[in-house]
């Protein structure tokens, strides 16, 4: 009986061990905050920028401590996710720009922010983070895509430099007297995907989707035009996949080795371009029809679920709109402050390279809408993405990737 | 395919133990209780992380598997209609067929290169302790590392191999930026990763079969394919049925080494079972459907382990 009843306690004790092991401490009421913060904004370079914001916040405001976990980009998604799903995410989060907003949102995840300073932010950004009227969360920074060129290459050649005027005919006859393959320099670099496709569409006067956002609409001759215009230029113009184009930072070192003329892509790229010897510059990109530009905001939100949503919201408000943060970004070239106040801005002109740093504003001016569908979101940038490279590397035509994709999507979105 | 210690220990010690734990055959109810404690508090230290970490999961996959779940929003009841959708999908055929492709390249290449090592190795060949390491390295070097690797000695313009095969006049294909070439890639790597776990299965196989076999069919005049195909292979099937059924069950959860190499891509054409359960779930914000594909995926491993459990009489020769 004896050992009978010692073998029960035991079972007894270890699965109370395993029970009691899950269950967390309970807050405390008052005294000094920890909130926890995460993002992967900073990851990849900015990591001391980010905690020279959180030191100013925290000497502002000694009762609270943030405590900053850095993902990379790639995974931060996956990583939120499965925060949410678990029911443990940060304090305050980072939302990957308007399309991860609308989603996180509809779920019922992020908490509403209430008497934000409004007039502080650019209001189109605020907006984008906005629903029925309710802010829930506040845009952090914001970025274009831009068209790179390398002077020193255009110089050889005899070319002038782009200008705002551009249109996709002079790019490519640019691009085609740049290109000589036997140096291996290449005229050009575009990504084939989503990203760039869904913005030359715009560019030339089509859409990707419907009206209603029920369909698919790129698969009209505005939309075969856009597409050749992307996909044509692998083998002509920029190198091919075979050549390893589309793989992870091969069209910036490229354009650092000063094998690239023009580069297609964002303004997040200038720290890393800022020591680089080539005489290099930017210009809004060209448009066929209209100019249009790709614009990424990052947002910043505070959890449903957090204990401190005073203090949350406090540093989700420091970090997207203070003084201390708008000057760390201008002086690190971190993407680009999202507040109201445009005189602020004025010296991120002149903070050395590039020099038509205007360009950066007047791309801005003009945005290409990025689709929003919610859940399916990933499945349909996958889906587009895999067409298009299928005709890039020429085992479909143009009509059939686009035929193809169309089809896929409208199935996502019959849901 | 695990057999406890506690289990083994008490089918070893039986006969001592008989007196100290009745077994249960034994007179009382209270005797019988005391014995399922006995076994329990054995079994305890690998039952508990089971229960926790693969029975748990698989009970609560089964319950997401009945809902529509984008892992943020409550669940939604959808009874069936996560099996249904995944059977009327044509991504469902076809991540089973590229699974099925990826083991169909891979069992022969690992288990025929295993077998040729293993054979190699168990000769009185100098330095084989150290080959043997060596062949072992890759087993337990890490996917991410080794996908990496191979992605590098495969890409198109700049990879040793496709460098090599210029040398000699091939123009080799696109591998993982080619969606004909992007499987074999994958088996390739496996194979090479793998190929070491199944040379030590099989060289442990073969040194448990007696040399005086061997004596005795060299005295009945048996060459050395004689004795391959007459000694060997049938007392090497009982390590043969084991790697290839853990090969088989392997196969079909392969899934590091795509995410790390193409990401299921180019467009699709390496995304395996697997790789489709976590698009799924971390992409796609369809956690239900994901949990049924499991759940799928389940059903067809059980089917097929049990199929080849009832046919090893046939061909597997203890003894």
């Amino acid at each position: 009986m004896n050992r009978k009843l010692m073998v029960a306690l035991g079972l007894a004790g270890v699965f109370a061990l395993a029970v009691t092991g899950c269950a967390s401490a309970a807050p405390k009421a008052s005294g000094p905050v920890t909130i926890t913060y995460s993002n992967f904004i900073s990851n990849a370079g900015n990591e001391k920028n980010l905690d020279k914001i959180v030191a100013a916040f925290e000497k502002k405001n000694p009762n609270i401590t943030v405590t900053v976990k850095t993902l990379p980009y790639d995974s931060y998604g996956t990583a939120l996710q499965t925060d949410l799903a678990a029911g443990t995410p940060a304090d305050v989060f980072d939302i990957n720009g308007p399309s991860s907003y609308g989603p996180l949102q509809a779920n019922g995840v992020l908490a509403e922010l209430k008497a934000v300073p409004s007039a502080k932010y650019n209001k189109a950004l605020l907006d984008s983070y906005a629903t029925d009227g309710k802010q829930y969360a506040l845009p952090t920074s914001f970025s274009d895509v831009v068209l790179y060129y390398n002077k020193d290459l255009f110089d050889k050649a005899g070319l002038k430099y782009p200008t705002s005027s551009w249109t996709w005919k002079d790019e490519t006859a640019a691009a085609q007297k740049l290109t000589n393959k036997a140096a291996g320099v290449w005229g050009d670099h575009q990504p084939v995907t989503y990203n760039e496709y869904y913005k030359a569409l715009v560019q030339n006067g089509a859409s990707f989707l419907s009206k209603n956002g029920k369909k698919a609409a790129f698969n009209t001759p505005a939309g075969i035009e856009a597409a050749k215009w992307l996909v044509g230029k692998s083998g002509t113009t920029m190198p091919t996949v075979a050549d390893g184009q589309g793989t992870a930072d091969f069209d910036t070192n490229l354009f650092k080795a000063g094998k690239l003329a023009m580069l297609h892509t964002g303004i997040w790229v200038f720290g890393s371009f800022a020591d680089t010897p080539a005489n290099w510059d930017i210009a809004v990109e060209p448009g066929n029809t209209t100019t249009a530009s790709a614009v990424f905001s990052n947002g910043i939100g505070v959890s449903a679920t957090s204990k401190h949503p005073a203090e949350a919201q406090k540093w989700a408000e420091f970090m997207s709109s203070s003084d201390e943060e708008v000057s760390v970004r201008l002086d690190a070239g971190w993407e680009l402050p999202t507040i109201s106040d445009t005189a602020k801005l004025n010296s991120y002109l002149t903070k050395g390279k590039p020099a038509n740093r205007q360009a950066v504003f007047d791309a801005a001016k003009k945005i290409a809408p990025a689709p929003s569908i919610g859940d399916n979101q990933s499945a349909m940038q996958d889906a587009i993405t895999g067409e298009l490279v299928e005709a890039q590397a020429g085992r479909e035509s143009v009509e059939q990737a686009l035929t193809n994709a169309e089809k896929k999507i409208n199935t996502l979105l019959a849901g | 395919m695990s057999v406890s210690v506690a289990q083994t220990a008490l089918l070893d010690k039986e006969p001592q133990f008989r007196h100290a734990i009745p077994t249960r055959d034994g007179r009382t109810a209270r005797n019988r209780a005391r014995y399922t404690f006995t076994v329990l508090a054995f079994l305890l230290p690998s039952a508990i992380p089971l229960l926790l970490f693969v029975l748990g999961p698989m009970v609560a996959a089964a319950w997401v598997s009945l809902h529509k779940w984008n892992l943020l929003a409550p669940m939604q009841w959808v009874g069936l209609g996560n099996y249904a959708k995944l059977l009327t999908d044509p991504i469902t055929g076809d991540v089973f067929v590229h699974t099925i492709y990826y083991i169909a390249g891979y069992l022969p290449l690992v288990y025929f290169g295993g077998l040729a090592l293993a054979l190699a190795l168990n000769t009185a060949l100098k330095g084989r302790s150290i080959l043997r390491g060596i062949y072992f390295l890759p087993v337990v070097t890490s996917w991410i590392v080794v996908a990496l690797v191979w992605r590098w000695l495969l890409s198109p313009t700049s990879g040793i191999v496709n460098t090599v095969l210029a040398a000699v006049g091939i123009h080799g294909p696109g591998w993982w930026t080619d969606p004909h070439w992007a499987m074999p890639a994958i088996i390739v790597a496996s194979s090479w990763k793998d190929l070491g776990f199944v040379m030590v299965i099989l060289l442990a196989g073969l040194q448990a079969i007696p040399t005086e076999l061997y004596d005795a069919s060299k005295v009945d005049g048996a060459g050395w394919w004689r004795r391959l195909f007459s000694v060997t292979l049938p007392l090497l099937s009982p390590s043969t049925f084991f790697v290839i059924v853990i090969s088989l069950i392997n196969g079909f959860q392969v899934f590091d080494q795509v995410y790390a190499m193409t990401g299921g891509g180019p467009n699709g054409a390496s995304e395996v079972v697997v790789q489709q359960i976590y698009d799924l779930t971390f992409r796609y914000g369809r956690a239900g459907e994901a949990s049924a594909l499991s759940w799928m995926l389940f059903a067809v491993v059980l089917a097929v382990t049990v199929i080849q459990v009832r046919g090893q009489r046939r061909w597997v020769t203890y003894g």
